[in-house]
């Protein structure tokens, strides 16, 4: 019973790790690909800055939002999966 | 996962609620959040002069920036809107900024504060629906043609629903990931300020993160008042 709790422990958490990292790399290309569209706005008209930086702001934090969901899911596969009761069991003794 | 010491929580202790507040932290911060803004609003609601003095020029342009910012996207019948949003902005942005105090826990860390606040944005929203448009509001639901229904109207429904998912999760995914690499950095080299860049991108995180809820709060509002297409 403990060793399938920890095997799938070790799954989880490995899961988790591969998870969060191709979550926060997608991320990484598309806030880049965005970066460059605003930069090259304010290059080109260095009056507008100020309302392309705000547009700017918010389409980060949405994209950035699309990795929070994974980081969700990952924090969910550490601390919240089904065996977690047997693994806390495990490691408080 | 140690837990952090939290002021608030002790104090309860001291008094012997602890039971209640080791479970509930979230809810006795946002009692502190909600005792905060109202002896702010009441202090500033004191003396209201037509030249106004520097407490009240700061609360002026808050509210007046939140409120023209909203009137721009949703044109002027969403006036009567403000009160709603410009609340869930100043009370989402000292929720988060109350966790970068050390020993205070920011309630928008835990689910049920979020969950909460796009709760009644979304049910805000069908309200507005079905005041402005009667039960001609199902149409926002329909599509453009009528063939298609069968298929549009459960992806409309499952939109909506990601809209509540949507807010809450990436509120409390925000406010959480920062409490857990703070947490971390705290137990890997606190005697060293490593978590002191963490903060700092903290205040960031939450003034950004309490904007892109009123906005898209604003923004849900405006496709609810505006006609089907």
């Amino acid at each position: 019973m403990e060793a399938t709790a920890l095997s799938f422990f070790i799954a989880c958490v490995t899961a988790a790790g591969f998870g969060i990292a191709i979550a926060a790399f997608g991320c990484g290309i598309g806030q880049g690909i965005g970066l460059r569209s605003a930069v090259e706005g304010i290059a080109r008209n260095p009056e507008s800055s100020g309302k392309v930086t705000v547009t700017l702001l918010i389409g980060l934090a949405m994209i950035e939002s699309l990795c929070i969901y994974a980081l969700v899911v990952a924090l969910i596969l550490i601390y919240a999966h089904p065996q977690a009761g047997a693994i806390a069991e495990l490691l408080s003794h | 996962m140690e837990h952090p010491y939290l002021f608030f929580v002790k104090l309860f202790e001291i008094i012997g609620l602890g039971d209640f507040a080791h479970h509930y932290p979230h809810v006795i911060y946002s009692w502190v959040v909600m005792a905060i803004l109202i002896g702010f609003g009441f202090f500033a609601a004191k003396v209201v002069t037509l030249v106004p003095s520097k407490g009240q020029n700061v609360f002026e342009i808050l509210i007046s920036g939140l409120e023209e910012f909203a009137v721009g996207m949703t044109g002027e019948e969403g006036r009567w809107l403000t009160p709603l949003i410009a609340t869930i902005f100043i009370y989402i942005a000292t929720c988060n900024l109350l966790g970068l105090i050390p020993g205070f826990f920011p309630p928008t860390a835990n689910l049920n504060t979020t969950a909460s606040c796009a709760l009644t944005v979304v049910v805000f929203t069908h309200i507005i629906g079905i005041k402005y448009h009667g039960a001609g509001y199902i149409k926002h639901f329909l599509g453009p043609v009528w063939w298609m229904v069968p298929i549009i109207f459960p992806i409309e429904l499952i939109g909506h629903l990601a809209r509540l998912l949507s807010l809450s999760f990436r509120l409390f995914g925000n406010m959480m990931g920062h409490e857990l690499v703070l947490m971390i950095l705290f137990g890997l080299a606190g005697a060293f300020f490593a978590p002191l860049p963490i903060m700092a991108l903290g205040i960031f995180v939450a003034l950004v993160q309490a904007f892109v809820f009123f906005l898209l709060s604003v923004m849900y509002f405006q496709s609810a008042m505006e006609h089907a297409h």
